[in-house]
């Protein structure tokens, strides 16, 4: 056996190393920088360093090379695109984790002890958020770049574990912030155990880890078939529990209420980007062999999460869980793009995945700001009245949840009918009709929302709007702009991404 | 740039000005609301007046690339159908500005919202109508119901907000049905003559009976929830009860007949086979609603939910007329169409103008108004039996000819329908004996008669009433041909009086 050192394509690599660098850059500020300058070092480096990495993947997007780093990572147009988008994302995001004091004086101390409150005392903040926001964007980088089992696993451990860390870090209801970061932690790490475990039983079958090896294995059929197919329902439950869906959903309520405000609206646009890149590349260039037996299983798993998603928000009187459903509902839309198994079901769950996630960081954004003298009001009851105190506030609000529910003119729209379309194109009818009556059911419960904002008077005169500050106001207004934008211009959006989303092998 | 275009644009600058004027002038922005209205009207009427009544297929036709990735084009153009039913609504709305001065204020917003809101509405009408391609079309439909939603919910008085979400519900549910159907449209033109949502392309699309019968359901619901047609009809009169007066004219006047113009534009055209399929379930319900609207009619104490139920009724009625398939159940159904816009917008305004006099909507607490406010009480009349049409006035012409076109195809469907024109006496004579005649009810005393402004705002509409009830002929002109084509599209003759029924069958 001849060893070759490994061959690494650092142009190809570039975005990802840039994050990664820029991430340990954060570490070194947190260890070498005074206290007091922390704060100020992260708040420029964290966004320059999202900002070169963008610019890097946009100089990249003509590279196509399946072995930019041996054959662990594999640079092509959907990667470009995932990571555009998440970089994007994360810009967006990020903006929100900046500005409000959302997060623990100190982390580390227990809730209420003194030495939290001599943080508080002192004005400390916790600004480790910062590089682990790095890190889990690295992670989500090379999770839409891997092309095998092992980096796959690596990747979505990077992205998990600084994401159950911030899940944790919220300043306000601290040991339901805490208990939020357990409970993910924890059947995170089940998941995970399912996903090694499935790559494992996928390694059996064919032999290799490496995508196209596996590829092979499945089109040559020359192994036993039970075993690959416990592999993909095993290594699906990894990946359908990234992006919360039924049956796996059950952490999401849980987290995204528990969580800090800007985290949440973080995981739920970004990670889902990631994850469901990751299993369109698994499901359209590694299992594609055997779609007629995973199909029908996703098909099962997205009606299913539709239904759970809108039929439980409509149950839900707090913001953030009712949002947290939505997004299980989404996640069950996004799954009828991956069922579709064909171009416009890749190209439309890109696009898909881009103006969910720029409507979900603005509607988040805008929670952060809707406060009482405790911090956040996230009950619905308390947002009565809304639309009459801060109309403009309700108006992007009530925007974001148009686009939600799909309604002309809103990206929403053409993200949702595109996404159908292609599943229809794909044979899947069924998905199509259920998606469509679940929409239905979604609008209501967001409707609702618009009635509190707009029609009904104030409960309370505690719960005010804290004024925007500038980079809020960038991020909420950005988000509806491009909501509108691309609701009412998508074409050369669209066009783009047609033009890079071919999965190379 | 198309008259259409122009046209549409029209209201849109009347918004523009409206933005700039301070909320507390009310004054000025009423007039700006009616001095645009009144300019959209004569533009449209200008543009009627040039229209080619013999020239078949659309003219004014405008056809730009929108979102070319799924084939959608901004394209506009109109028949003599839509022409029609475009000319309806500009006259309407200025009518509806000036017959309801006061409407705007009082609401939960400023008149000046009030206003905007109309006028996009208006814009909204003319693009619904006016559209060729289905997915503008789907685009307006859904569209339009926001600011319906917010003047039902904002402006309208006791259960308005249950009322404007029931509306809401109902309409985005039948909306999300025919989008699943356009996905079906779409998808299949991309199988067979390339991506496209022209209507006349796609008319000649290919389809399993199967598919055609499904995807015609998608469509036909959402229009028979928009026409009310029973049993989806639920919604209506909660909705025109709590609506203004001039918001019920609008919805019901113009915004429902969306439903029977899409039965007649998109069922029937692209549909044909399937349409044939449903006829006799069609042609049953429509029976149904002329039936029970009427019954439920005779049995309402309120004025405006009487005349939402008489509308019922007249929606049977047209539906009838359209399914029998004959070119006069078509023209009369056509005809109708524009009929029942007048002479409901003339109940509605004078019911509501009785109403604020009288400070509450009970049938029973009126009586005697003939005395007291002689102009009022005959404006009603003429209205009320323009609604149960008699002859010389509107709707008796189309209400005939929908009768007569239907016996020849489905005599027993015609002869159970004309039980409807006896109903109609009962529930417009009852009303009228109880409001009009008798003695003078207590507080009834001192209520005035109509103003001026009351009688400039009547009096368009009681002339297109007899009018068009004298000499419909240049309604018809404009009708028949269009209504000729549609039948002999859908693949139907009119049946010869010898020849016996169903023969190819």
């Amino acid at each position: 056996m001849t060893f070759t050192s490994p061959s690494l394509d650092y142009i190809a690599l570039m975005p990802m190393i840039i994050v990664f660098a820029g991430a340990i850059i954060g570490v070194i500020v947190e260890a070498f920088v005074r206290g007091s300058m922390r704060r100020f070092v992260q708040s420029l480096l964290t966004p320059a360093t999202l900002l070169i990495a963008l610019f890097q993947v946009i100089a990249n997007r003509d590279v196509v090379t399946p072995t930019a780093a041996v054959n662990s990572v594999i640079i092509d147009g959907p990667a470009h695109l995932a990571q555009g988008v998440i970089l994007i994302l994360s810009l967006i995001g990020l903006l929100f984790i900046l500005d409000v004091d959302s997060f623990a004086p100190q982390a580390a101390a227990l809730p209420g002890s003194e030495e939290e409150k001599r943080a508080i005392a002192v004005g400390r903040q916790q600004t480790e958020v910062f590089p682990l926001l790095l890190f889990s964007v690295a992670g989500m980088m090379l999770f839409t770049a891997s092309s095998d089992l092992i980096t796959l696993f690596v990747a979505l451990e990077v992205l998990s574990l600084p994401l159950y860390l911030m899940a944790g870090l919220s300043r306000k209801r601290r040991l339901f912030s805490q208990e939020s970061a357990l409970k993910y932690f924890l059947l995170g790490a089940y998941s995970s155990a399912f996903f090694i475990f499935g790559a494992a039983f996928v390694y059996g079958f064919a032999g290799s880890v490496n995508f196209s090896a596996i590829r092979e294995a499945v089109v040559g059929g020359y192994a036993n078939d039970v075993i690959l197919l416990i592999g993909i329902v095993f290594i699906s439950v990894g990946l359908l529990f990234k992006v919360g869906a039924v049956p796996f959903h059950a952490w999401t309520p849980d987290v995204y209420q528990g969580a800090p405000t800007p985290i949440t609206g973080f995981m739920a646009a970004v990670t889902k980007v990631a994850a469901f890149v990751a299993m369109l590349r698994i499901f359209y260039t590694v299992f594609d062999g055997n779609v007629w037996q995973w199909q029908p299983i996703l098909t099962g798993v997205a009606i299913i999460t539709m239904i759970v998603g809108s039929v439980v928000a409509i149950a839900q009187r707090d913001v953030k869980r009712m949002l947290a459903y939505s997004s299980i509902a989404h996640a069950g839309f996004l799954l009828t793009g991956v069922i579709a198994f064909n171009k416009s079901g890749l190209e439309s769950t890109l696009f898909y995945l881009f103006v969910y996630g720029v409507a979900t960081l603005g509607a988040f954004g805008i929670i952060t700001l809707i406060q009482d003298s405790q911090g956040e009001v996230t009950d619905l009851n308390r947002w009565a009245g809304l639309g009459k105190r801060s109309p403009v506030i309700a108006s992007l609000f009530t925007l974001f949840l148009l686009s939600f529910a799909g309604i002309p003119l809103t990206s929403g729209f053409i993200g949702k009918f595109s996404i159908f379309s292609a599943a229809y194109e794909g044979g899947v009818t069924s998905v199509v009709i259920v998606g469509v009556l679940t929409s239905a059911i979604a609008a209501f419960f967001y409707i609702r929302v618009v009635v509190l904002m707009f029609f009904q008077d104030p409960s309370d005169s505690t719960v005010s709007v804290t004024l925007p500050t500038l980079r809020s106001s960038i991020g909420v207004w950005s988000a509806a702009i491009v909501t509108v934008a691309l609701g009412v211009l998508p074409t050369s959006t669209l066009s783009f991404i047609t033009d890079l989303a071919i999965f190379a092998r | 740039m198309s008259m259409i275009t122009v046209l549409g644009l029209l209201p849109l600058v009347g918004v523009l000005a409206l933005t700039f004027l301070k909320r507390d002038n009310v004054l000025a922005a009423k007039q700006v609301a009616l001095a645009t209205s009144v300019l959209v009207a004569l533009a449209g009427i200008f543009m009627a007046v040039q229209f080619e009544s013999d020239r078949p297929g659309f003219q004014f036709t405008e056809s730009r690339e929108w979102i070319p990735a799924f084939g959608i084009n901004y394209s506009v153009g109109v028949d003599g159908i839509s022409l029609l039913l475009i000319l309806l609504a500009v006259i309407l709305v200025p009518i509806v500005i000036l017959a309801g001065w006061d409407e705007s204020e009082g609401g939960r917003w400023s008149a000046k919202t009030f206003y905007i809101l109309i006028l996009v509405l208006e814009t909204m009408m003319i693009g619904v109508f006016a559209a060729t391609d289905v997915f503008l079309f789907y685009v307006f439909f859904e569209a339009m119901l926001i600011p319906v939603y917010f003047l039902i919910g904002g402006y309208g008085t006791g259960e308005r907000i249950a009322a404007a979400v029931k509306f809401l519900l109902y309409s985005l549910f039948g909306g999300l049905l025919m989008l699943a159907s356009i996905i079906g449209l779409y998808v299949l033109s991309g199988d067979q003559i390339g991506r496209t949502f022209d209507i006349t392309k796609l008319s000649q699309l290919q389809m399993s009976s199967t598919t055609e019968n499904l995807l015609f359901l998608g469509f036909f619901i959402a229009f028979a929830i928009k026409a009310p047609l029973w049993p989806v009809h639920t919604w209506l009169p909660d909705a025109a009860r709590s609506a203004t007066p001039g918001t019920s004219v609008l919805l019901l006047g113009v915004l429902d007949k969306v439903g029977t113009f899409g039965m007649i534009r998109y069922c029937l055209e692209i549909f044909p086979n399937a349409s044939k399929t449903f006829t006799p379930l069609i042609i049953t319900l429509a029976v149904i609603s002329i039936i029970y609207g009427a019954f439920l009619a005779i049995g309402q104490k309120e004025i405006l939910r009487l005349i939402a139920f008489t509308s019922i009724s007249h929606f049977g009625f047209i539906v009838m007329g359209i399914f029998a398939m004959t070119s006069q159940g078509h023209s009369g159904a056509n005809l109708y169409m524009i009929n029942h816009g007048f002479s409901t917008a003339a109940l509605f305004l004078i019911s509501g103008w009785m109403i604020k006099r009288r400070g509450s909507g009970t049938i029973a607490d009126f009586g005697g108004l003939q005395r007291v406010t002689p102009v009022l009480a005959w404006s009603f009349f003429i209205a009320g039996l323009s609604g149960l049409a008699l002859p010389g006035l509107s709707s008796f012409v189309s209400e005939f000819l929908v009768l007569v076109g239907t016996y020849t195809r489905y005599p027993v469907a015609a002869v159970i329908g004309t039980l409807g024109i006896i109903l109609a006496a009962l529930y417009i004579l009852i009303p009228v004996q109880r409001a009009l005649h008798g003695p003078t009810t207590p507080g009834n005393e001192n209520l005035p008669d109509m103003n001026l402004r009351e009688k400039i705002a009547i009096a368009p509409v009681m002339v297109a009433i007899i009018a068009l009830g004298f000499y419909p002929k240049p309604a018809l002109d404009v009708i028949n041909p269009v209504a000729k084509a549609t039948i002999t599209k859908a693949g139907f003759t009119d049946p010869a009086p010898t020849i016996k029924e169903g023969g190819e069958r």
